[in-house]
Formats: C-alpha cells, structure tokens, sequence
C-alpha cells in the first residue's frame, strides 16, 4: 500500500520528463547506461541517467529498487557482483544540484555504488525520497553486505529499509535521539546522559 | 523429592546452556575498539553480535562544515595507520570533481607516499596479529621496521603518524634532496627485518595452527559481502584498484597482485606479506622514474601559493585571502573516485554545491563491511579463531566507525 503512493507521487511529477531525459543523456553515455536503459526503456521507472566526469549514473523510481538492483547483478552484461557502497545524501537546500529533485519534491537520496569485477565496470543507482515517505526496499537479499550499510543509513538519516532483518542504530547508541546527518541537526545539540546499561 | 526430579532441567542444573559473554569493548587479544556478543557452547560460538562505533567521531557532519582544504586533517585520522593514503584518496576525488590534474612529479610523490602509508599500515597489522597470536617477538621486528619507514616519512612531510601531506592541486613539501639514499639504507634494513619476521613465524607449528584453515570465506560470499583488499584477493580473486582502474602513475610501474587460494587466515597473511614486497618494489622504480619539475598545480585558485607569491604577487593575495575566507569553491556536481588502501578499496564520494565546503563527504571504509561478514566467518568455530581472523580482517576503528 505505502509502496504504491511513492510510485505513484513520483511518476505523475516526472513522468513527462522521463523518456525526454534519457533521450538527451543517450548519446554520450556508456555501454553500461544503454544496456539499462534499453532494458528499462518502456517503463517510467528511470528517471534520469548520464555519465558525468565517467561515473555512470542512474536515478531509479524507489518503489522499483528491487527489479532494477535483481537485473544488475544477474544480467550476463552487467553482472554487478559487488554492492561497494550504500549511503543517502540530504538536499535540504542544495536541490538546484540536481534539477530532478524539485520537479519530485523529493528531499533525500539514496545513492549505491556498484561494481563488476568480471566487466570492470561500475555503475550508481540513486533513488529519491520524499522527507515524508522516508522509506524504501532493503536490498539486503540481493547483496548481503548492504545490511550494515543500510543500518548505518537508518542510524544517521533516518530512512526505514523495508523488509530488513535487523534494522537498529549501528554507530550511535539506542536511546540516541534523531539522525544527526539530517542537515537541520544543529552540530551543538545535546544528547542525553545515559548510565552504564548492565 | 519425587516432585524435584520432575522438574529437574539437565542443562541448567549441569550448567551446559549456552554462555552469553561479552568480549571487548576493550580486550587485549582485539587490537581496535569493538565488542563481540558471544553465545559459547563450550568454546564453539553459536552466535556472535558485532557491535562498533566506540569510535565514532563525525567525521561526516565534521566535513560538512569545513572548507574543502580543512578536510585533509580529518582524513588522517581515518585509517590511522596509513593517513597519507586517505590524504591521496580524497585528494584524488577532489580533483576530479573540479577537473584538476596534479604534475607529473607530484603524482610520483604521491605514489612513493601511499606506498609508504600501505608499507606502514601492514607492518602495523601482522606485527599485531604475531602480538594477539602470542608472538610478541616477531611485533617487535616489525615494529623496528615501521619506526624506520616513519623516520623517512617524517622527512618529508614532518609528521610520523597523521600525514596530512597532500592538497587539493599538490603537495605541502617536496621531498628532501637525499631521499632517495635513505630510503634504501632503510629498505636494506627493513628486508633484513622482513627476513627475520617470516622465519619467526611461517614455519612457527603454533602459528601456522591457528591461522590456517580458519576465518575462510568463498570467493562469492566474500564478493557479496563487499570484501575488497588483501581479505578479496586471498580468496582468489585478482581485484585492485591499481590495476583494474590505474590512478595516478600506477600504469607505468611494473608490479604483480599477490592472490591467495583458499581465503583463509593464513592466505591473508602471505597475501600481506607479498604485499610489502610488491611496495618496495613501486618505491624503488618510482625512486628511479621521477622526474624534475613543479609539485603543485600553476593556479592560485587551487593550489594555495607559496607566502613568497602572496606577499609580492596581487593574484595570489587576492586568491589566497578568498580560499582561507571562504573556502576553494568547488564546482557544482557529484563524484566518486575510489583508491587501493591497505585494507581494500577506500572510496570517497563527494557532493558539492559550488561553494566552500561540501554537502556530502562519504567515506566508504574497507573494514565495515568485512567486519560485518565476521559472524559468517566465524559462526560454529571455536572462539580461539576469532582473534586470527578479526585481526586479518584489520578492523581500524578510526575508519570504520568514522
């Protein structure tokens, strides 16, 4: 149910956009972003794609997360074997960076890092989040090291990653309160006290 | 008394439940910061609960408040036991976002520099792995050897621990006119060192017992779990960032990627060793190769300018009192670039909103997700293994907890 809304609220702002932003990024892109593309072509679910300064990169409908993330590791292309790394980026902001961002009202990003060791090729997967509907897909099934990753992300943002085994604080400690990489966590804000716990 | 052996429970009256114990934060046999949750059955561990972070410091939210140049302190403090590399990472990253390439002659610095910080950080790690397996003799070799590699790095950027040597667009200092003779005065006495540590320990019967055969992990968990480094490269799989995407000068030097075979502890041990020798080599050929010329950037605008050039040059002033007021104004955009540090691949990702400091600065840290496949590693072996195999996966606390 909570999937469907993020879908849907992201396709309506920038569905028109969608098919024009690929077309635009098409022609100086990468083996890896026409492989996704062309697989992804009749879906809105890729919002946008290019290849700045050679790093190949995809912006991902969030509900979509887990087909995208099953065809990159398994296609015999792609084959991204390893999930390098997983973090979020708050544009509380700094929206302008990425002109996408605002048309999706979108305040978070969850951005992976992917690497193929066979193809030497990598690739980032970003996926927009509204500050309201904070959550997405755990992608732990696919890769097993995203566990950590996403337990840090949760501990320091605050993003819910559905469907994870064990999804508690990891650097900070429980009784910690709010996600301190938020960008509106002041650096002096004070946290409380607590004793030794046993 | 009929009553009493109803209810008599064998396991608890015996005492063979399982033993909950918790082992760190502060354990001798752990170098780093960290505690383990244990379930023992006997001495076999049924369950184990990684719990990090006794270190964390920030470092994210630290970065977002400082100039871009202010960064480079932070860095040192990552993998301290081989700053100058995470010194060269972000540096590396930095420039690729603003499109910057460094001299020739400071990418070779830079090169003999991350060598020495890989040199440093895996004296550091077997030294400790001899010291918690109960050789503290085969520590103190190496630790003799570090104390020397440090003599030489403080020659040239006057620091023995936390570097801080690079900058966005060069380097603080050159090297020092007599370095390439005392680099291999210090390298004749490091691989006498290097000699003596291998005969103490690779045909040592208690060492080699306890190293091998355990901690091993297969060469697909091990990819799916993000292992990268010397931990990858012992299960074999031949990943390095110096080969797979060369940076800096590494695809003019000639040197080999020591693999393992079975990605046991014992493998990660040879794969370091092998390690050491392969830098040397880079320092060596690098020492040969080096060319003359500029180690800074010839623009103002990145490469802050020497206090000659400010004090008689208008461009310089003007560009020196922007980038210490305001920061160097780092074009708009996002970027990742990732380097070969000791323990794998050390990553940084950048976000920048084209003024002086970043939006976004991450680290990715080879050692977090090693040390969260330790439970598949470690899970049904006795709790002996667990010291072999947590100091080859070289957990640094300053880099994993951040």
């Amino acid at each position: 149910m909570e999937k469907q809304t993020i879908g849907k609220s992201l396709d309506s702002a920038a569905g028109m956009n969608n098919q024009k932003n690929i077309e635009n990024n098409k022609n100086n892109s990468s083996v890896v972003i026409n492989r996704v593309t062309d697989k992804f072509s009749d879906s809105k679910l890729i919002i946008y794609a290019h290849s700045l300064l050679g790093d190949d990169t995809i912006v991902v409908q969030p509900a979509e997360i887990i087909n995208v993330m099953q065809f990159l590791r398994y296609d015999k292309l792609l084959t991204f074997d390893m999930m390098i790394d997983l973090t979020v980026v708050d544009y509380l902001g700094n929206q302008q960076i990425h002109p996408y961002l605002s048309d999706l009202r979108a305040r978070f990003e969850v951005v992976y890092h992917l690497y193929s060791i066979d193809k030497n090729h990598r690739l980032r997967v970003k996926a927009p989040l509204m500050e309201e509907n904070a959550f997405i897909n755990s992608i732990t099934g696919i890769w097993g090291g995203a566990n950590w990753f996403e337990r840090e992300a949760w501990d320091l943002y605050g993003i819910v990653f559905q469907g994870h085994p064990n999804l508690r604080r990891i650097l900070l400690y429980e009784e910690f309160e709010g996600h301190p990489l938020r960008k509106e966590y002041s650096k002096t804000k004070r946290q409380p006290l607590i004793g030794p716990r046993n | 008394m009929a009553n009493n052996q109803k209810n008599y429970d064998f396991h608890k009256e015996s005492h063979t439940e399982p033993l909950e114990i918790n082992m760190g934060p502060s354990h001798p046999a752990t170098h780093g910061t960290v505690k383990f949750y244990l379930t023992l059955d006997g001495e076999t561990i049924k369950d184990i609960d990684v719990e990090i972070g006794y270190l964390h410091r920030a470092f994210e939210k630290e970065c977002e408040l400082q100039h871009w140049s202010g960064i480079f302190p932070y860095t040192d403090r990552l993998d301290y036991t081989a700053g100058v590399l995470n010194n060269v990472g972000y540096a590396l990253a930095v420039e690729k976002l603003i499109g910057i390439e460094t001299p020739e002659r400071c990418k070779y610095i830079r090169v003999i520099a991350s060598e020495m910080g890989r040199l440093s950080g895996h004296y550091t790690n077997l030294a400790a792995c001899a010291m918690e397996l109960g050789a503290l003799t085969a520590f103190l070799y190496f630790v003799e050897a570090r104390e020397y590699l440090w003599d030489l790095i403080e020659s040239f950027c006057g620091a023995r621990l936390t570097h801080n040597y690079i900058r966005i667009g060069g380097l603080t200092s050159d090297l020092p006119d007599e370095f390439p003779e005392s680099t291999e005065v210090v390298f004749k006495k490091n691989e006498k060192l290097y000699d003596d540590f291998a005969k103490l320990l690779l045909k040592n019967r208690i060492f080699l017992d306890r190293m091998r055969d355990t901690g091993g992990i297969s060469a697909e968990l091990a990819k799916e779990w993000g292992f990268s480094g010397p931990c990858l490269r012992a299960c074999g799989v031949p990943f390095d960032v110096r080969k797979s995407e060369p940076y800096l000068v590494y695809d003019k030097l000639d040197f080999e990627i020591p693999i393992g075979s079975t990605g046991d502890n014992f493998d990660r041990f040879l794969v370091r060793m092998d390690e050491i020798k392969q830098s040397i080599r880079i320092i060596r050929q690098c020492l040969k190769q080096i060319p003359d010329g500029p180690i800074n950037v010839d623009d103002p605008m990145w490469r802050q300018p020497s206090k000659d050039d400010i004090n008689s040059d208008m461009e310089s002033m003007i560009f020196h009192f922007k980038n210490v007021i305001e920061g160097q104004k780092v074009p708009e955009g996002e970027v990742y670039h990732a380097i070969e540090a000791c323990n794998g691949e050390l990553g940084f990702y950048l976000v920048s909103n084209g003024s002086g400091s970043p939006v976004k600065c991450r680290v990715r840290p080879p050692s977090f997700p090693m040390t969260s496949a330790l439970p598949i590693m470690v899970k049904g072996s006795l709790l002996a293994d667990l010291i072999p195999t947590f100091d080859m996966i070289n957990l640094i606390g300053g880099e994993c907890d951040r």
